[in-house]
């Protein structure tokens, strides 16, 4: 019979689709894990609604369930409860690794311009907070584009949600 | 079904259209991404509202005849330049933060939570259009625009809300242009995003 951790352990091997750095659990969108009677209950949480990867985390925590010998229910939660604060501190620092900067913390409400433009943005390659803010859209709706005046570096910054 | 609800996946899916209609012939390359990320944000948001409504998003987006489409006019119009298209802009967020709002605090806890995450996303969609109307706001084209396109964006809202719409985007009320009927532009894009579904056989897999 499968255990809760051993769930856990498992859907931390799953990389996630776009950003295959992180696994789903460091990027927070696993809510909760509940083992019954043979089934594996899991409650996933979008980053953004209209990410295209939704699907393919949901067959990829429907096969890892399975591959346990567990009959998988995976629940997609569409409400505000996933936030870029639930990034674990070890998906923080390995997407830190591969050149994206990790979101800033969220405040009780939705971000302004001005406070994007006025909070602190860190350079990934060399720490400088010498940024700008170039495009507010990137590759991905989940991130924005900045330039590092001190190391000359575009990079990617993860929006706060 | 939730009319008001309806009315906001519509409009978020047909504004998506829209917007994705400027993918690869945007002015700038930047505005070719922010377009491409806002519209499929917002198609995200219709597909998340269409199913809390029903259980099949992708029927109630695509298989309904024309008529029972309940988006706004203002979504609806096929903008060939760059004025028109950030007036537009500007103007449905500004309406479109004061129902989303209102729906946070909505009785349902599913449409709230739904309300609230949609919100967080909306967020940039309104930094963007703020930073393109504060770059256009003296030129006469984006004037122009605005006064043309402000009857339609006081249409996206119940009548309760206009006041509270006119007053942040410092316009006078007028006479909306009602949700109800349909442009001839619509009918052009529901032959184009249902054509698909439409042309598959019966019982096809995607």
């Amino acid at each position: 019979m499968v255990t809760a951790e051993q769930v856990w352990a498992a859907l931390d091997g799953i990389p996630d689709p776009e950003i295959p750095v992180v696994s789903l659990v460091d990027l927070g969108v696993i809510r909760s894990v509940d083992v019954r009677a043979g089934h594996v209950h899991v409650e996933l949480t979008p980053t953004f609604l209209g990410c295209p990867a939704l699907e393919a985390m949901k067959r990829a925590l429907e096969e890892t369930v399975s591959a346990l010998g567990a009959a998988p229910e995976v629940e997609v939660i569409q409400d505000d409860s996933w936030s870029t604060d639930r990034i674990t501190p070890a998906g923080r620092e390995k997407l830190r690794a591969a050149g994206f900067a990790p979101p800033a913390p969220r405040e009780a409400s939705a971000p302004t311009l001005v406070q994007l433009q006025a909070s602190v943005h860190r350079c990934p390659y060399c720490s400088s907070t010498k940024t700008r803010l170039e495009n507010i859209f990137g590759p991905t709706p989940c991130r924005s584009l900045r330039y590092c005046e001190s190391c000359r570096q575009p990079f990617e910054q993860f929006k706060t949600i | 079904m939730n009319e008001l609800l309806l009315s906001l996946a519509d409009d978020e899916l047909v504004i998506g259209w829209r917007d994705s209609e400027w993918t690869g012939i945007a002015p700038l390359l930047e505005e070719d991404v922010a377009f491409s990320s806002i519209a499929q944000n917002e198609i995200g948001h219709a597909r998340a509202v269409y199913e809390l409504l029903a259980d099949d998003a992708d029927a109630l987006a695509f298989d309904r005849p024309l008529e029972e489409y309940r988006c706004a006019p203002l979504v609806e119009l096929r903008l060939l330049d760059w004025a028109h298209t950030i007036a537009r802009r500007w103007l449905y967020e500004q309406a479109d933060e004061l129902r989303i709002s209102a729906l946070m605090q909505d009785d349902d806890a599913r449409v709230a939570g739904l309300a609230a995450k949609i919100n967080r996303e909306e967020a940039y969609h309104r930094m963007h259009a703020e930073l393109w109307r504060e770059r256009l706001a003296e030129t006469p084209q984006f004037r122009t625009a605005v006064a043309e396109l402000w009857p339609h964006a006081l249409g996206v809202l119940p009548a309760e809300q206009r006041g509270a719409l006119a007053a942040r985007v410092e316009l006078e009320e007028v006479d909306p242009v009602e949700r109800g009927t349909h442009s001839a532009e619509l009918a052009e894009l529901w032959e184009e995003m249902t054509m698909v579904r439409r042309s598959a056989p019966a019982g096809a897999q995607w």
